[in-house]
Order: structure tokens, then sequence, then C-alpha cells
């Protein structure tokens, strides 16, 4: 009797047991509709939701760091949060009078705390590569990889006189250290360090951005690092002031200050610029760029364009 | 074996009866509403305009930018159901009494746009303890009160200034 029993009462508890998670599953659906009639939230599954406000990750400077165009801020790439791994790429073109300048980038944020940066700058001489004697449409190159840190405050949120605040350091490498020589410079490649504060006054709707950086970069390491006669490192100054039309759009302009170790006058950089953001992941930015002398050719002014997508 | 031995027993098991209070068993009381106000009442607490968080405006400027207390009105009702509605947020007003939560948050919008209101709801730091908040659960918060906002045609500008009242909160509100 016993020995009969008990295949009988093992295939009905596999059974059973079977049915189980089935059953399981049914009573958790009907809690959760019970859930969703008592707070009216949709069914939807929940995935953490961990995205930046529009257009706090900023756009990528021309060095790859997330900033304005050719200034670089306190903000860190990316759209994540403190739970995530976010990440920009960009493609940049400035067109000016004797040059075509193209960059593109990479720069990952992680936790909103620390960001990567990558981006390759390609400058074309055109005309003027035959005039220096370098050669018809000779390409200057250089490789920056860059490390940024937030240490303190937020862009938006706490103490309106309390900016978020970043410390950061960029490796620049020419990738054309004969020219770099050629013209006086000491190195063909240079570290930069930068300090940078940045805060959205909401009250006005304006942004304002100051960066302090120590470099002895040429034409931004272009045109090498340091002089044979100067090749001490030298404070500059980076500035961003944007109004805020809306969620998505975004006017300002920007100043860099530049050293002139070669002694060929290069000029401080300015620019206005307009930045819109046509769907959450997408950034286009516009801009009127005087980039004053470079190389002894003068009234470089022209247009900055730049499209940037971001995760 | 012991798998084996022990499959009669769980057979055996008899399903509770249906009848049973679980809630009695385990103690749990239930809340009753308010009659009058359908709020689910809350510990007692100091009530003062302090407890708002930020000062007033000074001009009727503001107030009228977003349409008055009428607009004020609308403009959180919007906010409340976005917030109820929402899936990025849903877990954390899961919990909350909804009828009062759309109350509070008038007077204080109001209070803080000066259009003649008290905040008679708790201060921003015990109202948002315990709920774990992250600053993009707050994101989504801003958003929708944007949302809001834009849907009552307030400038974008007045938005602005509207939130530069609230960002300096995100310290009491902001826990992880």
């Amino acid at each position: 009797m016993k020995t009969a029993l008990y295949p009988l009462a093992a295939s009905l508890t596999v059974c059973s047991l079977g049915f189980m998670p089935v059953a399981l599953a049914a009573k958790e659906k009907a809690s959760d509709q019970q859930s969703i009639e008592q707070t009216g939230a949709p069914s939807v599954p929940f995935d953490e939701y961990n995205a930046k406000l529009l257009l706090t990750n900023a756009i990528s400077a021309i060095d790859g760091a997330s900033g304005g165009g050719i200034s670089n801020w306190a903000t860190i790439a990316g759209r994540q949060e403190t739970r995530g791994i976010g990440v920009q790429a960009h493609v940049t073109a400035v067109l000016l009078p004797d040059y075509f300048y193209q960059s593109h980038g990479l720069a990952v944020g992680i936790a909103d705390r620390v960001e990567f940066s990558y981006a390759r700058q390609n400058f074309d001489t055109q005309d003027v590569g035959a005039a220096l004697g370098i050669g018809q449409g000779y390409k200057l190159n250089q490789d920056i990889v860059g490390a940024k840190v937030r240490l303190v405050g937020d862009v938006v949120y706490g103490d309106a006189l309390v900016p978020q605040v970043s410390v950061g350091a960029q490796y620049k490498r020419s990738l054309d250290g004969a020219v770099a020589s050629a013209v006086g410079a000491a190195h063909d490649q240079g570290v930069d360090f930068t300090l940078s504060a940045t805060k959205l006054f909401l009250s006005h709707s304006i942004l304002v951005n100051t960066t302090a950086r120590l470099t002895k970069a040429n034409q931004n390491g272009l045109l090498g690092f340091g002089s044979v006669a100067d090749d001490s490192y030298e404070l500059q100054f980076e500035g961003a002031l944007a109004y805020q039309f809306s969620r998505r759009f975004v006017v300002g302009s920007e100043f860099r200050s530049k050293p002139d170790n070669l002694g060929l006058g290069e000029d401080d950089w300015f620019d206005l610029f307009a930045a819109y953001a046509p769907t959450d992941n997408f950034t286009l930015t516009a801009a009127y760029a005087d980039l004053g002398s470079i190389a002894t050719f003068t009234g470089q002014r022209g247009a900055f364009l730049q499209a940037q997508v971001a995760f | 074996m012991f798998l084996t031995a022990t499959l009669p027993l769980l057979l055996m098991q008899q399903a509770p009866a249906g009848d049973i209070d679980w809630d009695k068993e385990f103690g749990v009381e239930e809340v009753e509403r308010d009659p009058v106000t359908g709020e689910i009442p809350v510990e007692p607490y100091t009530k003062s305009n302090a407890n708002a968080g930020a000062t007033p405006f000074n001009s009727d400027a503001m107030a009228a930018h977003f349409g008055g207390r009428d607009g004020i009105e609308r403009i959180a009702d919007r906010f409340t159901d976005l917030n109820f509605a929402d899936p990025r947020i849903g877990g954390i007003f899961a919990g909350h009494d909804e009828v009062r939560f759309r109350r509070t948050i008038f007077e204080q919008f109001c209070y803080i746009l000066n259009a003649g209101c008290d905040y008679t709801g708790r201060d921003m730091q015990s109202s948002h303890a315990g709920l774990g908040s992250r600053k993009a659960d707050l994101n989504a918060i801003v958003e929708n009160l944007q949302q809001a906002m834009r849907e009552e045609n307030v400038p974008f500008a007045a938005q602005n200034r509207f939130l530069s009242k609230l960002a300096p909160m995100s310290g009491d509100v902001i826990e992880r």
C-alpha cells in the first residue's frame, strides 16, 4: 500500500511544485494590478532612471572634454547621473579663411564624477602649407587624452553661490614634431592642467563658466609646446557666458586666452555660439569663432559646427 | 531520500482557512482618511511658512506669470498627476498620500510665488526623509514640473526663476 502511494504522492508533488511558480506569478501579477489601481502608476517594468537634465552634459570642447566649443567646463560628459556610465561622441569642423580644422572624439562620464576623454585634431593648412614650405594641404594632427574629476557642487542644484568645480589634466601629443620644432617649439607633447567652475544661475537663466589652465601649448598644441626661449607653464583663462532660452536651446559666448611662446603673434580666441538639442541624445552647435592669427596668417574668423550624440 | 520522506508531509499540508483576518493577525491597523479633507492623518508637527524651504518672491510679477492662484493650482494639480503616474519615480510616490501631496505642493508653490497662501506642510528634510531619492529622481521631478508649467504657458525665464527657489532644497531631498 505504502509503495503504491509513494509514486503517486511523488508525481502529485512534482506536479504541484511545477505549478507553484505559475500560481505565484499569477498572484504577483494580481497584486501588481491592485497596487496600480491604488497608485495610478502605469505597469511599465521599472528600469532605474538615471538621466541628466537636458544639455547639462554640455557639448564637446575642441580638446575633447565636456565644455563649450573652445573652453573646458566643470561639467561631466554623458547623460548619466550618479549610477551609470555616460558617453558622448562628437564631430567638429571649423571653417576658416586659410585653414580647415576638423576634430572628433569620445568622452566617458562615470557616475557624474569622473570623465575620460579622447580627441583627434586634424588641421589642414591648405595653401598656407605651401607658403610656409611644409607642403600644399599639409595636415597638422594631434591626439589628446584627458581626465577630469568633479570635486564639489552641482551645475544646477544646491546653493546658487556654490558652483560645480572640477579639476582636469589633458595629455596632448602632436603628431608633427618636425614642424613644431621647425617653428621653435621645445616639445612635441605636453600636459595641460585645468581648474573649472560652472554654474547655471536659474534666477537669470544664465550659465557662467570660468576655467584656469596651466599650459605650454602653442595653438592648442598643434604647433608643439613651449619654445626654446620660453619653456615654462603659463596660467591662462577660459570663460563662457550663456543664456538658456529653453530646455533645448542655449546661446552664449566664450573666451580663451593663449600664450604666445613662439612669438608668432598668437591671439586669444572668442566665439558666439548657439546649441540646440533636437532630441534628448543629440546636440547641434553652430558658432562664429574668431581664432585671430594662426602661424602669422591673421584674421582667422569663421564657422564652428559640431554634432554630438550623448547617452 | 529525505525529500521522498517529506513529500507526504508536503501533500498533507492544509491550506489555511480563507476567513482569517491577516491584518489582525499581524497587528496592522487600518488607517482612516479624514472624512472632511480625505487625507491620512500625520504625526503632529509645528506648522510654519519657514517649512516651505524658500522665501517668497517680493512682487506680484511671478504669480502673474503663473496665471495667478488658479494657474498655480492647475500647475500643482498637473504636477501631482504627472509625478504619481511617472514610472521613473512611481516607486517613491507609491507610498504617498496623493490627496495631502496635492494640497501641500499647491500651498508651497502658492506661498513661494507670493500668491497669497500659507504653507502648512512639513519642512523639506522631514517630508523627504527615508524616500531614498537620488539626483536622477529629482531630475525627473523637475522635468514634470517644467512640463506642467509649459502647459500653462509660463515663460521659460519665469520657470527658471521659480526653479531657482527650489534648486537649493536639493540637499534636503537627495539622500543617495
